[in-house]
């Protein structure tokens, strides 16, 4: 049996989208996949030594709440930090993985991360800033691994 | 059920989290010796048949008792 290939790319910075990518990459290791995943744009905040994600119910009608909210309340400040706490702490509650814990077995698994250089440059970032063990590059390094994939996400 | 060598008690973590420790406890083991999983996420049940299914290590037995889902799986 061949190695399958599963490509991602992450673009989003938000603690409830960090998910998606870590589940997939992480499970689809265990399951004997060749992973790479690659960090463009709001996705290089999942990367950083010390991720600070937050979660916001703003412009997500979808956000189940606790008791219904206008959007001008929702937009307060500390609204933000609030629901961030509150997410974490349900996520622990119900025997879900942090996403550093994730991205650890991630890097264990040997899944490949690649930051894009462009998108570092472009907001002023430093490669102190990220994680060791991860890969710099553009969008042909994308195609190199993604080219060859079997599955590929945008997400 | 049957025999086991190594158990991993998955009980309170959700998805992925039971695949991957069952997954870094398989690893552990040598072929043919038997994992026993204990978990209480409901997607296991289905999560593991297709573990097992995609990777070639045997699902030989699983059963519900008391809200616990228990697996038996033998290292391919």
């Amino acid at each position: 049996m061949s190695e399958k290939k599963l490509a991602i790319i992450a673009t989003k910075g938000t603690l409830d989208w960090a998910y998606p990518p870590f589940i997939l990459a992480s499970t689809a290791a265990a399951l004997g996949y060749q992973v790479q995943v690659f960090f463009t744009f709001y996705g290089l905040q999942l990367l950083k030594k010390k991720p600070d994600l937050q979660v916001t119910s703003l412009g997500n009608p979808g956000m189940p709440m606790p008791m219904p909210m206008p959007v001008l309340l929702q937009a307060l400040p500390g609204m933000q930090g609030m629901m961030t706490s509150m997410m974490k702490k349900k996520m622990k509650s119900k025997g879900v993985a942090s996403v550093e814990e994730l991205r650890e077995m991630c890097l264990e698994a040997e899944v490949k991360m690649v930051a894009c250089q462009m998108t570092v440059d472009l907001f002023d970032m430093s490669r102190d800033d990220f994680i060791d063990g991860i890969d710099y590059g553009g969008a042909a390094t994308f195609f190199e691994f993604a080219g060859d994939s079997d599955i590929c996400l945008y997400v | 059920m049957a025999d086991f060598d190594q158990e991993l008690d998955a009980s309170g973590l959700n998805c992925p989290l039971p695949i991957l420790r069952a997954k870094k406890a398989l690893a552990s083991l040598s072929s043919g010796q038997v994992l026993h999983i204990i978990a209480t996420d409901p997607g296991a049940v289905k999560d593991f048949e297709a573990f097992a299914k995609q990777t070639g290590n045997e699902l030989m037995e699983h059963k519900e008792e008391g809200g616990k889902f228990y697996f038996l799986m033998r290292k391919s």
